[in-house]
């Protein structure tokens, strides 16, 4: 009886849904914004990558409230785990050689790549990646460990420097996180002005987020 | 393009699934991994490589890594 009811209901739920989504036409521009966006989206910011546009220029005040939460889900979860926990003295199997060598081998470059995917225009992606690579690390050197304080003291900092370049907007033009540095030509470090700033900014804050996210679970372990 | 679309989507469906039934926790977790991976593919083919390397590097590698934590400090099978 109860899968009956449940089964109706999806089934009334997805017309609902069908019925809304019926009408709008599929892939067609339906705000006059996103086409600005895209129309002057690189003049304006001087950014090659319209998403990075979108997400550190334009909307720059969304993406610190993102990071905001990110950071005070890493710094609760340190909390409530470490609360009254002793001290984690596992006894652990070292890894084998073929993956302590791989790790070792994998780790800069992933490193790299995550750096490099910062100042393409994917602060969080690298973040992602970077802490990926940390990842791998306590996989194969298992009795290698990154003090928590480190990660704490990076994700802070991370997130200092994201207000202060936004408050220096503020000092040197007329609002929060103007794009003050000038712009040059395209396909250069800084051609975007501070862009690529506060994205490095951001993936090094994410990463490390991340990264003591996972220490801390497996620490517990 | 379409082709290899849609057997994506297929097999994306069957790890979905398989990820419900699975009773092995490891393998419900590498099942939707799996998931992750085959919707990282597809955004890509949707010409979105930056949110498909942020699906690939948080849900395939990331969630997984944790369930795989959590699990090994509870129980490997469902009861």
């Amino acid at each position: 009886m109860r899968r009956i009811i449940a089964i109706l209901l999806l089934i009334i739920v997805a017309m609902g849904i069908n019925l809304t989504l019926a009408k709008i036409p599929f892939g067609t521009p339906k705000t006059k914004v996103g086409t600005h966006y895209i129309k002057e989206g690189i003049k304006q910011t001087g950014s090659d990558n319209i998403v990075t546009a979108v997400v550190v220029d334009y909307r720059a005040f969304d993406t610190l409230g993102e990071v905001t939460v990110l950071f005070i889900a890493a710094i609760g979860l340190g909390a409530v785990l470490t609360a009254g926990a002793g001290v984690g003295n596992r006894k652990t199997q070292p890894a084998s050689m073929v993956l302590y060598t791989g790790c070792r081998l994998l780790f800069p470059l992933i490193l790299i790549f995550g750096t490099y995917t910062f100042f393409h225009g994917g602060g969080f992606q690298g973040g992602a990646i970077v802490a990926s690579g940390f990842l791998l690390i306590y996989l194969g050197c298992r009795e290698r460990r990154i003090s928590q304080r480190a990660f704490i003291l990076a994700a802070s900092l991370g997130g200092l420097a994201f207000v202060v370049i936004g408050l220096m907007g503020l000092v040197f033009g007329s609002y929060f996180l103007l794009n003050f540095l000038p712009k040059s030509a395209s396909n250069m470090l800084f051609s975007a002005g501070v862009i690529p700033i506060i994205y490095a900014v951001i993936g090094f804050k994410v990463g490390s987020e991340l990264a003591s996210i996972i220490d801390n679970l497996i620490e517990e372990s | 393009m379409i082709l290899l679309a849609s057997f994506l989507v297929v097999v994306m469906l069957v790890g979905a699934v398989a990820a419900c039934i699975f009773r092995d926790l490891i393998s419900a977790v590498i099942a939707a991994a799996l998931v992750s991976l085959i919707a990282a593919i597809l955004f890509y083919f949707l010409q979105a490589p930056d949110v498909a390397m942020a699906e690939a590097a948080i849900g395939a590698a990331l969630t997984a890594a944790i369930f795989i934590i959590a699990i090994s400090r509870t129980k490997r099978h469902e009861q």
